[in-house]
């Protein structure tokens, strides 16, 4: 994939709550980190230290948009990171939410 | 494994993988760890030449040290093998305290000890992948190179595996001349017992360089295995281990093989014997490849990242005699130990180039090869009832005084 395509965000609702799959890792490499499922043993790259930011924050965050926010993505960048979360869906290493009490309370209190 | 690329050109600072993973990463993705030498079979190709306990292979202790290591560097599976491993005493021990400590365990066997019950154990546990070698899909031509008894205990231990609910078990298969026109016997086999079809290639390294000339797949086999993995290769692992085929990739395209299709020698691989020697692939054991010892002060973090062997190799490389070949880009020169076992230089192309341009080199060779460093190999008599080794492919098994049943005791 080279450019932003919408059907690569087909399915993926990025005004909902995402969180990293309980059996997935990142491990921090030079070039971004290596994600693996110790569930499925996939094992996947993030090849940008934006995105690895960005998947970071999702745990934390109302919406996979305000995980961007939260790692601080330019606007131009956004539909490329969405793109990413949708192919990180699709293979399983990020979830649909639930909150979790923290972000709950960040998103009640904005 | 996938790779989002959805970066890739958007910015333009960020290379290519492949050419990210040439200056070696922070750990291992994939790690191989030999933990003993000892092994009830003596299969001819053995890349390790194992069939006798090293009495200085790591303690328990010793291995949990290792495994607590792994952890900490976030390794997340390690590839088992040997030897057979699970004649260790602790195998399951050690087995157990990868899983519950982080790093998942894949582990090779001939099925020797994977008995109903513990097979119904591996099926309650997670994590665990288990992989069992067979080189032939028919009794004849496994036994022929593994030995008598190992087709009937390989398929044993997958039925128990298959009974027990161990799902997607792997078959692992070394292609070979004699096997390569059996591979969609060797898929319906996996189907039949839910497994998963693994084929790997053949290395002239350990035993295998004593049969490499007899077994390994002629330029038209290789064909015919290219050709096979691309019709009929979607479900099948290959442990990125046929990236010289990726030559036959039309040249305006990626290759059709997926896979890094890099030579990831101290990059992204390594081995770790049983004597907690590191090489930097489980092919390539010879003191040029070692380097160094997880018992050395800095453990294997340090080995990793900072032997000066592994900071050589991950040094860009020109491409030598194979830097104007077209197919270049796709197999990057094919194997290092298989050109190193063939006697062939590093920098020129794999022993099975399917462009043939190793054809002259390998001509000219003067017949002196290098030798592995360790041979755990048993003799050729029969030692304390274990099977010996067979003299040669041709020799008839019997000759070499295999018992008709393998033995359940282990060898060490």
């Amino acid at each position: 994939m080279s450019s932003p395509d919408p059907d690569l965000q087909q399915g993926f609702d990025a005004h909902a709550p995402w969180r990293r799959t309980p059996s997935v890792v990142l491990r921090p490499e030079p070039f971004g980190a290596l994600v693996y499922d110790f569930g499925s043993r996939r094992l996947s790259f993030l090849k940008d230290r934006a995105l690895v930011r960005v998947v970071e924050a999702l745990d934390g965050s109302a919406s996979a948009e305000a995980a961007l926010d939260v790692a601080g993505v330019p606007e131009a960048d956004r539909p490329l990171h969405l793109a990413a979360l949708g192919a990180l869906a699709r293979s399983g290493m990020i979830s649909p939410g639930p909150l979790d009490s923290d972000a709950h309370d960040r998103a009640v209190a904005s | 494994m996938t790779v989002l690329e959805s970066r890739e050109q958007a910015s333009r600072a960020v290379p290519k993988l492949v050419d990210q993973f040439e200056h070696g990463l922070d750990a291992p993705i994939c790690l191989t760890w030999e933990l003993t030498y000892a092994c009830n079979l003596a299969c001819v190709h053995c890349l390790s030449s194992s069939g006798r306990r090293d009495p200085r292979e790591l303690t328990t202790e010793q291995c949990e040290a290792v495994i607590d290591e792994l952890q900490r560097m976030q390794v997340f599976y390690v590839n088992i093998g040997g030897g057979e491993p699970t004649v260790r005493p602790d195998f399951w021990h050690l087995l157990e305290y990868a899983v519950s400590h982080d790093v998942g365990v894949k582990f090779s066997t001939n099925g020797v000890r994977i008995t109903k019950e513990r097979a119904a154990w591996l099926a309650a546990t997670d994590y665990v992948d288990v992989q069992i070698s067979l080189d032939g899909a028919t009794p004849e031509v496994n036994d022929h190179v593994r030995g008598r008894g190992s087709f009937a205990t390989a398929t044993r231990a997958l039925a128990n595996l298959a009974e027990a609910g161990f799902t997607d078990a792997k078959i692992s298969v070394v292609v070979t001349r004699e096997n390569v026109r059996q591979l969609d016997e060797f898929q319906a086999l996996a189907d039949r017992y839910g497994a998963t079809l693994r084929l790997t290639r053949l290395r002239p390294s350990g035993r295998g360089a004593d049969v490499w000339d007899d077994l390994h797949p002629t330029a038209e086999d290789q064909r015919t295995l290219y050709d096979w993995l691309v019709a009929k290769g979607d479900r099948v692992l290959t442990g990125d281990s046929f990236f010289h085929l990726a030559a036959f990739a039309p040249e305006n395209g990626r290759s059709a093989l997926p896979g890094l299709n890099l030579c990831g020698a101290g990059r992204v691989v390594c081995l770790i014997d049983p004597v907690g020697d590191v090489y930097a692939c489980p092919f390539a054991i010879h003191d040029q490849f070692l380097a160094g010892n997880v018992l050395d002060g800095g453990g294997f973090k340090q080995v990793w990242q900072e032997s000066s062997l592994f900071t050589s190799l991950r040094e860009p490389t020109s491409g030598g005699a194979c830097a104007s070949c077209s197919a270049y880009d796709a197999c990057r020169g094919g194997c290092m130990a298989a050109k190193f076992f063939t006697g062939l230089p590093i920098d020129g192309p794999d022993p099975e180039c399917v462009k043939g341009n190793a054809e002259g080199a390998l001509a000219a060779r003067d017949g002196v090869t290098p030798k592995p460093s360790q041979d755990h190999s048993r003799p050729t008599e029969v030692l304390l009832g274990m099977p010996g080794r067979p003299t040669s492919l041709t020799a008839a098994p019997t000759a070499t005084g295999l018992p008709d049943r393998l033995c359940n005791e282990s060898p060490v």
